[in-house]
């Protein structure tokens, strides 16, 4: 434990000193505020209340961009600079190294999703007699939970390369195909699409969470998509050392 | 405190150790000496746990490099070839992290007794991005001291310092070996004599020779190449050279550079000086050369296949030696005429 709270910490403060990270917050932020002006005055124009959705449509959208750009450092950066073999040396077990990055990871992200809490404020106060709460709490669980399989994710493709421009395209395509892998199954009609459709992040994600609605086996699904994930990455790290 | 068996590692088809053997007990400083892509690392990272071989066995400090990896990695300091640093933290945070991952308790002075023992107090907090070649390698190898370990393994730890950079790290790891096992890998053949207390050497994953430096030492002798140079005309000066005693070969290597072989056992530079310049050419240069480290095993390992007596071979390795000994830092270049 102790180990990878060394690690995590490591990566979170190094994220502060990072212009990138700043860069992608910034991105993050400025583009979720364009989006969510237009809705706000969309909704206002076509007389209903605007509630949470309209942050957290986009939000979650945009994550899906945001975060290989943030995981994309934890552990390519370490192969390429050498210092992997520092922390391979260490003793540090593999899936410490492997959680601590993801965590640390995890910790930034949350730090810019507190910052997407103003917005919902903002709503708060200009939506009489104030927004729907229920929906806030759960999309926000819903968005925490999705986030850290994104990062787990991210960690994981992170040790298979060096080069971080590659880690953020797979990680992206890695995304993508698990956020419309549901798609074909509306051409298949009811059958056969069970399974696709379970592993679908938007399945998990716009029916329940972003209606409003906590169901545990979306929370087991986003849990065990992290931990698949961590264990994969920590598989991928000890398979280097027999290379 | 190292113990080696029958090591084996292949990469894919190629065959980076094949076999070696060999141990290396408290307070002693064993010196790993071959050219580039010998298998120094590759070892090494076996040893401090990076990866495991293909086949063989391997322990150190009394535990088994596979079976007990945490074990080992505790009890081993290791300075990597490619000095692991985190450019965006500052030496303090870099050594301060590594000392928490290894659970030290009062972590700021230990921080800073190794860095006083690599003399870098001065820059603890200044980035390690802005550290010159020398200081980061010197960061390196604090990090490997941080825990006081029984072993310290050390991949070059002097490549890319400056002389008096080299006689420092040098005689610090002089000072580490009388309570330590020291394992260190170097291409400089005069770095090993230096300061090992016994030699092994590598080449293409096998071990071709094991020695202490006194014996190496004690075993230098044979014939020695220097290479001569004029200004000017040259017209005849390969006759005067070759009529000196106890030449050799004379070649002309350039048109004003000639190489020379002597006999062994003689210095005959002061006669060749005398011969060259009182037949009135311009003697501006005269030096020993030697063969690169690369080429002793090009030639050792060329030379397996059929056998050699070992006549042959320590015939080979001494002219080698003995070329190597002579041009240390300065590069003997000894003028005269």
């Amino acid at each position: 434990m102790r180990n990878i709270w060394t690690i995590a910490a490591r990566e979170f403060k190094l994220y502060f000193s990072s212009p990138a990270a700043y860069l992608v917050a910034t991105m993050l932020l400025v583009v979720m505020g364009i989006i969510f002006y237009t809705n706000v005055v969309g909704s206002i124009l076509n007389q209903f209340p605007p509630n949470t959705q309209v942050v957290l449509g986009p939000l979650v959208t945009l994550l899906l961009f945001a975060t290989p750009a943030i995981t994309m450092r934890l552990l390519a950066e370490e192969q390429r600079q050498g210092t992997l073999e520092l922390l391979l040396t260490a003793p540090v077990r593999d899936y410490e190294l492997i959680v601590g990055k993801w965590l640390g990871g995890f910790l930034f992200m949350l730090s810019i999703l507190a910052l997407t809490w103003l917005y919902p404020i903002f709503l708060n106060q200009i939506v009489d007699p104030g927004i729907d709460q229920g929906i806030l709490v759960s999309g926000y669980l819903g968005v925490i939970l999705f986030m850290g399989s994104l990062v787990a994710i991210g960690v994981a493709v992170s040790s298979l390369f060096s080069n971080q421009i590659a880690v953020f395209f797979t990680t992206l395509g890695v995304f993508l195909v698990l956020w419309l892998i549901s798609l074909p199954t509306q051409a298949m009609g009811a059958t056969g699409g069970e399974l696709l459709r379970y592993l679908d992040f938007s399945e998990h994600f716009y029916s329940t969470f972003y209606q409003g609605v906590i169901d545990l086996s979306d929370i087991i699904y986003f849990l065990s998509l992290t931990a698949l994930a961590l264990f994969l990455g920590t598989m991928s790290l000890e398979s280097r050392r027999w290379r | 405190m190292i113990q080696v068996e029958g090591l084996t590692k292949d990469y894919g088809l190629r065959r980076a150790i094949d076999g070696i053997s060999f141990h290396a007990s408290k307070g002693e400083i064993l010196g790993f000496l071959g050219p580039n892509g010998a298998g120094k690392t590759t070892t090494m990272r076996i040893l401090t746990g990076y990866m495991p071989p293909t086949s063989g066995k391997a322990s150190v400090a009394g535990y088994d490099v596979i079976e007990r990896s945490l074990e080992v990695r505790r009890r081993v300091g290791y300075l990597p070839e490619t000095v692991p640093l985190y450019p965006d933290m500052t030496v303090f945070e870099y050594l301060k992290f590594m000392a928490d991952l290894r659970h030290l308790s009062q972590v700021e002075d230990k921080v800073d007794d190794v860095l006083e023992l690599v003399h870098m107090e001065d820059r603890a907090d200044g980035y390690i991005a802005n550290l010159s070649k020398g200081m980061r390698q010197r960061v390196g190898l604090a990090q490997a001291l941080l825990h006081q370990p029984e072993v310290l393994i050390l991949d070059e730890p002097t490549i890319g310092l400056d002389p008096a950079q080299i006689h420092e790290v040098r005689d610090l790891i002089q000072d580490l070996g009388r309570e330590r096992t020291i394992l260190l890998s170097t291409h400089i053949l005069s770095e090993a004599q230096q300061v090992c207390n016994r030699v092994l050497i590598i080449n293409k994953g096998k071990i071709v020779a094991e020695d202490s430096p006194e014996n190496l030492r004690s075993r230098i002798a044979g014939s020695q190449r220097f290479r001569l140079a004029v200004l000017g005309e040259t017209e005849g000066l390969e006759k005067i050279i070759r009529d000196v005693p106890g030449i050799k070969t004379v070649a002309a290597n350039d048109r004003s550079v000639f190489e020379f072989e002597t006999t062994p056992g003689q210095d005959v530079r002061p006669l060749v000086s005398r011969a060259v310049v009182s037949a009135g050419y311009d003697l501006v240069e005269l030096y020993p050369i030697g063969l690169s480290l690369e080429e002793i095993f090009l030639q050792l390992t060329r030379d397996e296949p059929r056998a050699p007596e070992m006549a042959e071979v320590d015939d080979l390795l001494n002219t080698a030696l003995d070329e190597q000994l002579d041009q240390p830092e300065e590069d003997a270049s000894e003028l005269k005429g």
